[in-house]
């Protein structure tokens, strides 16, 4: 693989800091206020239904180093979840009977517990996601793990912008489109996306300031695409809107374009969308154990509200349910035409 | 651009890029065409027996064709969000290119025809 940039945090960039992302958004001029726009739609204050989903970020590390990355995770970060944050998590998912874990990252790969916590949480019997960035499956010492997630009946979900080179290492880096189609033929020699119950999902996001277009039409033309181009197949194509946060933030300062970019998120609110975002059925976990409405608010440091419980070793479901979501303009991005969320569109 | 300022003062160009978001203010003179065009263009770019990123496609080539700057803008958004592609979208634009070439260079057989009528 070739070019691996240094993260913001590597680099001392402002925008490593959440609080200058914060700070930033707000800063933003926009059309209405995201709380407004709730109000709007009958949705204010928005609350949670229940957990279904928990989400575990296992931490920063990642072999790559994407234009786009919320979590400005790449080689240089360090921050990994500790052994007594893993316990904790596996025991609310398991206390709790949440019904999914999705597990990621950074590359998830790369914690050096991944291994026992897919054969863990998959004992359970429950639906155990992987967040996958295909090229983490080729590094030498992890060849080992497709097979893995195979033998656990894992669904793994494997992000890949476009099913061409140009537009996919422009985003994540030289030679990661290749590397992410052999990783992707090894997913389909073992089972996956063959319609052998083991799922293989692949993600796809904006290469720009553009929003992702109709999820159905664009799966039907990804899967002739793939399959035409490359004999790979696949289940499910879910589109995500690039966040404005982090890395994606730094791309739009540099570009001066966030003003613009936001007032697009803001003139596409669906109000459908924002009745379906993610954050209502899904607890995030930080790498440290700290609680999150989702993985966006994680990265900028915005968790649970009072009196929701603050740490995954204080979790208790009951208490988690019906709780208020802590919003931003940041919010905009999951609320925008369609909806994005780590399941695709939601509207 | 306000509604108020969009009468008032001397524009910087016959163009600007922030008036393709103001196209429904078409509208104020004739709602009811405007509706009645706006359903129309509604319906047409609907999924059919082309795709609508087939569609949008065409549109973009169209509007190379008569050459107006906000379909550009728009259709150069639409077929990216649509899953299209640098390749695809610069072929759209040959596409027209080789229409509008062609339209020209065939007349010349009409030219031929006068050369024949009037020459001995």
């Amino acid at each position: 693989m070739g070019r691996v940039l240094p993260t913001l945090a590597k680099a001392r960039a402002p925008l490593a800091a959440a609080a200058v992302q914060r700070d930033r958004l707000d800063r933003v001029p926009v059309a209405r206020r995201f709380d407004d726009a709730l109000a709007d739609s009958g949705l204010f204050p928005l609350t949670a239904t229940r957990v279904d989903i928990l989400q575990i970020n296992l931490g920063k590390r990642c072999n790559q180093t994407c234009a786009h990355c919320h979590v400005d995770a790449g080689p240089d970060r360090t921050e990994v979840m500790p052994r007594a944050v893993m316990e904790a998590c596996l025991a609310f998912f398991e206390r709790e009977e949440v019904p999914t874990l999705d597990v990621t990252g950074g590359a998830p790969e790369l914690h050096p517990d991944f291994r026992e916590i897919i054969v863990r949480a998959s004992a359970t019997g429950r639906r155990v996601m992987h967040r996958c960035n295909l090229t983490a499956t080729l590094l030498p010492n992890y060849a080992d793990i497709p097979a893995l997630l195979a033998e656990h009946r894992v669904e793994v979900v494997a992000s890949l912008p476009y099913f061409q080179a140009r537009e996919t290492d422009a985003q994540r880096g030289e030679g990661v489109f290749e590397e992410s189609i052999a990783a992707l033929r090894r997913f389909n020699e073992l089972g996956y996306g063959q319609g052998t119950g083991l799922v293989l999902d692949l993600v796809t996001n904006p290469v720009g300031t553009y929003l992702p277009g109709n999820q159905r039409s664009l799966e039907a033309h990804w899967k002739r695409q793939m399959m035409t181009r490359y004999g790979i197949a696949f289940d499910h194509l879910y589109t995500i809107t690039n966040m404005p946060i982090s890395r994606f933030l730094e791309f739009l300062e540099k570009q001066d374009k966030t003003e613009e970019y936001m007032a697009r998120l803001v003139a596409a609110y669906n109000p459908a969308a924002a009745a379906g975002v993610m954050c209502r059925n899904t607890l995030s976990v930080g790498w440290d154990g700290t609680l999150y409405d989702c993985d966006f608010n994680q990265m900028l440091e915005l968790p649970l509200a009072a009196p929701a419980p603050r740490t995954i070793f204080d979790a208790v479901r009951d208490a988690l349910d019906a709780r208020s979501i802590v919003t931003g303009p940041h919010c905009f991005g999951c609320t925008a035409g369609a909806g994005s969320s780590c399941g695709g569109a939601v509207a | 651009m306000s509604d108020s300022s969009s009468r008032t003062g001397e524009r910087p160009s016959y163009y600007d890029r922030h008036d393709l978001g103001r196209f429904s203010e078409i509208g104020r003179g004739s709602p009811e065409l405007a509706a009645r065009f706006f359903d129309y263009y509604n319906a047409v770019f609907a999924e059919g027996a082309l795709s609508a990123r087939e569609k949008s496609l065409i549109a973009l080539a169209v509007a190379h064709a008569v050459q107006c700057p906000y379909c550009i803008d728009a259709y150069s958004k639409d077929a990216l969000e649509k899953g299209s592609n640098l390749d695809e979208m610069t072929e759209a634009v040959h596409v027209a290119a080789a229409i509008r070439g062609g339209a020209s260079l065939v007349h010349g057989v009409q030219m031929l025809n006068h050369v024949d009528d009037l020459g001995m």
